[in-house]
Order: C-alpha cells, then sequence, then structure tokens
C-alpha cells in the first residue's frame, strides 16, 4: 500500500445536542411459537427417528425460543425417499402450468403473513426488524412469484435444448438470511420440477419451519419439500446421501470445499454459493454522502453476516480523509441494540460462536498493526453484540483484509489510479461481488469489465433481485442464483451424458 | 540415383509459443495401429506444466482483452491453416488407427469455423438484462473464467482434441492441453497450426507426455480456474474432483461421449467455461 500522509484519526466532534430515540419495539403477538418443531417430512411434521432435539435461541436475548428435532441418518433417508417418491409420482410430471401455481400460491401466502415472518426471523436471527420487514420477506415472495411464472416456460430459456429435471435436490442454507435462501433454493428447484430436503442452519431454523406450514396450507404435493434440522452432521447426511441428484450449498468456503471432495466421483450436481471478500470502491468524483450510506450498508447491513458484504473499502486517495469524517460521523448516529425496535441499524449477531469469531480477527487487526475505530454505544447486557468498527492502516497482507470476518467491521484501503484498484480489489481468492461508487457512467462499465466478482453493484451495494443473477468467481463458488441462470443448475438436457 | 532422405520431425511440446523439449530430458516411444514406432514424443514433466500453466496465465488478460470479432478471425485462421495442412492430419489419423481419417480431418476443421463464428454471438445468445425493481440498468455477461486446463480424450486425437479446445478459447481462456498418451502426433501438429496462425503464444500449450503422471499436478494447480476432464481415466476421476476443491475449480467434461455426434457442438460447452457477471448500472437523469 502506498505510504500517505495523514492525521491520525480523531473521535468526531460531538454534534449538541445529543437527541435521545424512544424505543418503538415491534410486537411479537403475531407470533406463535410452539415448543417443540419436527420434522417437515412427506407432507407432515413428524418426531425425529433421532429422538434428538436443540434449542434455538434468540441472539439478542439468549432466551430459548423453541426445541427443535434433530435429524439423524434415518431421518434423512426418510426425507430423501419422501422426495423421490413424490418427485416421480406427483410432481416431475405435472405440467408447468400447474407447479407454477403452487408457488404462486406460497408467494402469496407469505405476502400475507409477511409480518409474523419477519418478526420470526428477527427474533431467531438477531437481524434489525426493519431488514427482516423490508428486504427478507419482500424478496422472498418475489423469488417464489418470480420462479413461478418460469415452470412453464423453460422451453424457451435455453435456446436448442431440451430441459428435464434433475430429481432430488439436498439443499443446505446459512444463518444469515434464513427465509431468503430457503426461497432461494426452493423456487427454482420447484419451478424446474425437482423435489427437495432442505437442511436450514441450525441457529435459525425456525422460519423455515414455518414456511414448512405454509407449504402445508397451499397443499404442495407431500413431499415435494422436505425439510430437517440440524447441525453441520445433518447438513452431510443431505449431500452424501446417494438417492441425492442435485446439492447446492450457500455457506463458508471452507465447507464448500468439504462438501466438493465428499462428492467428487459420485456425478452429483453442485452449485456452491461461498465467502467473499468484496471490494467497495470510492473514486473521488463520487458522490460521498451517498457513498457513505452505501459503504454503511455495504458492511453493516445485516451485522456485516453477507457473504457479498462490501468489507474492504477502497478509497482514492484525495476522497480518503473527507470521506473518514463522514463515515465515523455516521457511525456515530447508528444505533445498535434491541433488533426488534424499528429504529435499529445493527442487531444481533447471530451467535456466540460467529461473535468469537469476530473478536479474533479483529484482535488480529490491532495486533497486525491496523488502527482500529468504533463509536462509542450502550451495548445490551445480554446477547452477543459488536460494535460497528472501522480499520484504517490497513494493509493488504493483514488478515483482516484478507479473511472473510462476516461481521460488522471494514477494513480501509487507499489507492490512486484505476488499475491500482482493480489489482487491490481483485487481490483475493473470493470473487463474489464488488461495489464502484463515481459519477462516471464510462469508468463504471471500465471497472465492471475488469472485476472478477459475480455481481458489481455501481452506486449502490447490497441490492438484491430475484430477475438478477447471483453468484461468484474463483473460490466465492460456481453457478448462479436468481433470474433466468439460476434455473440451469437444476436442470438436464437431452444429450447431456451425465 | 541416390534416393533422397526424408527429414523427420522431432515431436515437443508446445509452450508460451514456443517448442521445447522436456526439461526433464525425457520422452517416449508412440507406436502406429501396425506396431510401427511413428516418433518419440516429448513426455512433460510436473515442471513443463508449471511452466505451460505461467505461459497461459500470462497470455491470458491479452487473449481476452482481443475483440470478439478479432478472436473469431484469428480461430477461423486456424482451419484455414488445418486445411493446407490436412494430408498430414490424415496420415497422423491413419497411423493411430482411424477408420475414415478424411472424416475425421474435415469435421476438426468445421468445428473451428463453427465455434470462431460463436466469438461474438454467444453473449448475445446467453446472456440477458434483467427487469430488476428498481433504477438500474441490469445485465448479466458471460466472461471467460480464465486459464483452463484440458485433459484431450484419448480417443479421437484430433476431432477429441479441438471439440475440447475450441469452445475453451473461443471466449478469451487459455488453455494447458494434455494431449492424448497414446496418439498425441494430431495435437503436436496442431500445435504447430496453432504457432503460424496469430494466436497468440500461450493461448494454447500443448503438452505431451503420461496422463495419470500430469494430471493429478494440473488438478490441483492453484492457478488454474477450471479442468476439463473428458480424458481423465474412469478411475481418476474422483481424485481429480476431489483435487478441483483446492481453489474451487469448475469441472467440465463432454456432454457429448462420442465427438461426432451433433451434440459434440454446443454454445453450452463455450458457457461451461465462461462466468456470468451481473452489473448493476445506476439509471439518473
Amino acid at each position: 500500500m502506498a505510504k500517505i500522509e495523514r492525521q491520525e484519526p480523531q473521535a468526531p466532534e460531538r454534534r449538541e445536542p445529543v437527541w435521545e430515540y424512544a424505543t418503538a419495539p415491534e410486537s411479537t403477538d403475531i407470533v406463535r411459537l410452539e415448543d417443540r418443531y419436527g420434522l417437515f417430512v412427506g407432507g407432515e411434521f413428524v418426531e425425529p427417528k433421532s429422538g434428538r432435539y436443540f434449542e434455538t435461541i434468540n441472539p439478542a436475548t439468549e432466551e430459548t425460543l423453541a426445541e427443535v428435532a434433530e435429524a439423524g441418518p434415518e431421518d434423512v433417508d426418510l426425507a430423501v425417499s419422501a422426495a423421490r417418491e413424490a418427485h416421480e409420482r406427483r410432481w416431475r410430471d405435472l405440467p408447468g402450468t400447474e407447479r407454477a401455481k403452487y408457488l404462486f400460491r406460497i408467494a402469496r401466502m407469505l405476502q400475507e403473513r409477511a409480518r409474523e415472518f419477519a418478526v420470526l426471523e428477527t427474533m431467531d436471527g438477531g437481524k434489525p426488524i426493519k431488514e427482516s420487514r423490508d428486504v427478507d420477506l419482500p424478496l422472498a415472495a418475489a423469488h417464489f412469484f418470480y420462479y413461478a411464472g418460469w415452470a412453464d416456460k423453460l422451453e424457451y430459456a435455453f435456446p436448442h435444448r431440451r430441459p428435464r429435471p434433475l430429481g432430488v435436490a439436498g439443499q443446505v442454507i446459512p444463518w444469515n438470511f434464513p427465509l431468503l435462501m430457503a426461497a432461494w433454493k426452493l423456487a427454482p428447484a420447484l419451478a424446474t420440477g425437482n423435489a427437495a430436503v432442505l437442511k436450514p442452519a441450525e441457529t435459525t431454523p425456525l422460519t423455515a419451519l414455518l414456511l414448512g406450514q405454509v407449504i402445508q396450507e397451499a397443499e404442495l404435493p407431500p413431499g415435494v419439500v422436505n425439510i430437517v434440522t440440524g447441525a453441520g452432521e445433518t447438513g452431510s447426511n443431505v449431500v452424501t446421501h446417494p438417492d441425492v441428484n442435485k446439492v447446492a450449498f450457500t455457506g463458508s468456503t471452507e465447507v464448500g470445499k468439504i462438501i466438493r471432495r465428499a462428492l467428487a466421483g459420485t456425478g452429483k450436481r453442485l452449485t456452491l454459493e461461498l465467502g467473499g471478500k468484496a471490494a467497495n470502491i470510492v473514486f473521488e468524483d463520487a458522490p460521498l454522502d451517498q457513498a457513505v450510506e452505501g459503504v454503511v450498508n455495504g458492511i453493516f447491513f445485516n451485522q456485516g453476516h453477507v457473504c457479498c458484504a462490501g468489507s474492504r473499502l477502497l478509497v482514492q486517495e484525495p476522497a480518503f480523509e473527507p470521506l473518514l469524517d463522514k463515515l465515523k460521523d455516521r457511525l456515530q448516529t447508528l444505533r445498535v441494540g434491541n433488533p426488534l425496535d424499528k429504529n435499529t441499524d445493527i442487531g444481533a449477531i447471530n451467535s456466540r460462536q460467529q461473535l468469537q469469531k469476530i473478536e479474533e480477527l479483529v484482535a488480529s487487526g490491532v495486533e497486525e498493526g491496523a488502527e482500529m475505530y468504533q463509536p462509542e454505544c450502550v451495548l445490551p447486557e445480554r446477547g452477543f453484540w459488536f460494535r460497528p468498527t472501522l480499520f484504517t492502516n490497513v494493509s493488504q497482507s493483514h488478515r483482516i483484509a484478507r479473511e472473510e470476518i462476516f461481521g460488522p467491521v471494514l477494513s480501509i484501503l487507499t489507492f490512486r489510479t484505476p488499475a491500482e484498484a482493480v489489482e487491490k480489489a481483485n487481490n483475493t481468492p473470493y470473487g463474489l461481488s464488488a461495489g464502484v461508487w463515481t459519477d462516471k457512467g464510462s469508468r463504471i462499465l471500465w471497472m465492471a469489465e475488469r472485476m472478477k466478482a459475480g455481481v458489481v453493484w455501481a452506486n449502490t451495494f447490497n441490492r438484491f433481485d430475484p430477475t438478477s443473477p447471483f453468484g461468484g468467481y474463483k473460490e466465492s463458488g460456481f453457478g448462479r442464483e436468481g433470474g433466468l441462470h439460476g434455473l440451469e443448475p437444476y436442470l438436464d438436457f437431452d444429450g447431456d451424458s451425465e | 540415383m541416390t534416393e533422397r532422405v526424408p527429414v523427420r520431425r522431432t515431436a515437443k511440446l508446445f509452450i508460451g509459443g514456443e517448442f521445447p523439449r522436456s526439461e526433464s530430458g525425457r520422452s517416449y516411444e508412440i507406436f502406429g495401429e501396425d506396431g510401427r514406432v511413428l516418433a518419440w514424443a516429448a513426455r512433460a514433466s510436473r515442471k513443463d506444466l508449471r511452466e505451460a500453466v505461467r505461459a497461459a496465465r500470462a497470455a491470458q488478460p491479452g487473449w481476452a482483452a482481443k475483440t470478439a470479432y478479432n478472436r473469431g478471425q484469428i480461430l477461423y485462421r486456424v482451419a484455414e491453416l488445418m486445411e493446407g495442412r490436412r494430408a498430414q492430419f490424415e496420415a497422423e489419423l491413419a497411423d493411430a488407427g482411424a477408420a475414415d481419417q478424411a472424416w475425421g480431418v474435415n469435421a476438426a476443421i468445421d468445428r473451428w469455423v463453427w465455434y470462431a463464428g460463436w466469438c461474438d454471438k454467444v453473449h448475445q445468445v446467453l446472456g440477458a438484462t434483467n427487469p430488476v425493481a428498481g433504477p438500474y440498468f441490469n445485465f448479466t455477461i458471460p466472461e471467460p473464467t480464465g486459464m483452463v486446463g484440458i485433459v484431450a480424450p484419448p480417443d479421437q486425437p484430433l476431432l477429441g482434441l479441438v471439440s475440447r479446445l475450441a469452445p475453451a478459447i473461443v471466449s478469451g481462456n487459455t488453455a494447458v492441453v494434455l494431449a492424448s498418451e497414446r496418439a498425441p502426433l494430431p495435437a503436436v501438429s496442431l500445435a504447430e497450426v496453432l504457432a503460424t496462425s496469430d494466436v497468440p503464444g500461450g493461448v494454447v500449450n500443448v503438452l505431451t507426455g503420461f496422463t495419470k503422471e500430469l494430471v493429478p499436478w494440473l488438478a490441483g494447480h492453484m492457478d488454474v480456474n477450471a479442468i476439463d476432464v473428458t480424458g481423465v481415466p474412469e478411475d481418476m476421476r474422483a481424485e481429480v474432483e476431489s483435487l478441483s476443491a483446492e481453489n474451487v475449480k469448475r469441472v467440465t467434461r463432454a456432454k457429448a461421449a462420442d465427438p461426432f455426434s451433433p451434440e459434440a457442438q454446443s454454445p453450452y460447452e463455450i458457457t461451461a467455461l465462461m462466468e456470468f457477471k451481473t452489473v448493476w448500472h445506476p439509471m439518473g437523469a
């Protein structure tokens, strides 16, 4: 990194007076929690053959919300059999137009019960209610609606090919967007005529199980969707099950590689949506106030628990100081705390384990000589919390500039020329996303062409749409989700020998 | 009258536009169908493979930066030059035991012409613009994945190789090819064609040698983005796919087992070695 002269970062001047916010908590009355949740297999909620249950907690309070069944090998086997039977007898040969109607139904029911889902998502995962309400739920419903429309139009999507479903899809999803990831996995799988066995993350199983209830009420043929809860071992049993034809995984690069090895030589189709270390690049001509909002959204959205988070901020040198000042100012106004409060910007860290990982990496940043800034804010006593954090004086070799932190921690580096920005942005084994902030349209396209990333946002960040394909380059995985391109991983084609 | 002594060719490797022998000094006998020794081919080592990967990586940005029209013309020229040397290719296929060597050469030349024409069309046919809910122009374009390792099928030493190589480099990827171990001479001749047909040095690198020795190094190499395992022996597939996990390589193989079948050429073979990139471009007055 070029050595540049700069003043020691100082705490921003406090503006007087500091206004206190009134609390604006969302009521949890709308959620009817059960004490115990079974597995969703063959259209019914059933007790696990394993006989085991685990607790899911609210990470903002550490209170137990419910007990959830832990699917053992026998349970996974039953779920896969149910999916196989449903695929062959009730789903594969159903006309696309009819398959579509079930998906439209699910989309509509998600819209109808959006508030309930949003509150439950926030309770189980810790994300701010304004995000689960305004992002997760609308996008999940939209995803089902979008893919519903594809179910009877698949022949138009792939010129000169005849699409066929693969069979049973085993799908393992993470805890950062629990319902939305379930939608990303199930909607294209079902639209293309596959049956699914979905394994939600162990810290956030509740909205997927509520989705199971919706699926039941939608009268989707039994067994087309099966939901098996549990931890890594359950996921492993799903992906390695010999009767699963296709595996879709979203999660860490480390686990993605393990799955890749486990599937070697099996002939199963695989898509991986893995980690990231995205560069968010701000040029000096960018509208700085807008860029500050984008940078904040890029890294603090969902507590930074986002695989495509803009965790490396690259700032063109002349803009460094003004941008840093504005960022520190903005951080001071971010509200950290009760995720159910409608004013909360940063909610709870999803789990104690994740909090420890963030703390460990942040400590390495300090130890390796980067300079840390955190705003003053009072954190709740119970629950898992981490202040929004900035690091300056970061070099590319620091762990905080190389490793995915998956928390509200931003590493700031600088550059002089567009070519240097490209080189630094691409200097990572990841390649999921990137951001560019500039007033110049031609520069956006010049940068976008050179970035080794599956998604490039210009003058925006962390924006998603069911029509827009999403997925990584390099070690961020392969395959796309969303859009027309999100159909391909769930289809076989005449003439394909596999 | 003394009979003229013909000049024999040394079958060498093709790395970075040059024709070195193996740094290991090794070579191996190539037999014809009739059991006669046709030549001694270079037996590439791990080090040769790494040199080839380095050359391919260095050549990749320049090759991808050429206009699609330009790449199309260059690949068309490969077909032109093959046509001029068809007698040699036919003789090599006959030596390797091909049933109909003329057919094999015709199909290989036509395959270059077919793929050359895709250079400036694949983005139009398989890219997309996406109607997102917001003030953005959102589009998805396929881009070359980077540097591709190709294990050519052992049979059909010419058409099998061209059917895997052409779709890989059409889009701007560069390649390291492991030629058919048993019948590498058509691949050596193809390298000589590529060297004289405006394909920049390093875009295609051809190694001859022992497949089982070289494949694991190719599959495990951290700077190889994708591997085409069409020619990987069945008993090595699991090992190769496992090694590919190290840097999350894309693994692909021919959709059609027979390169003469109609399915053997497809734009989807091109996109199998491409990445779809989606760009959100702001709109506003």
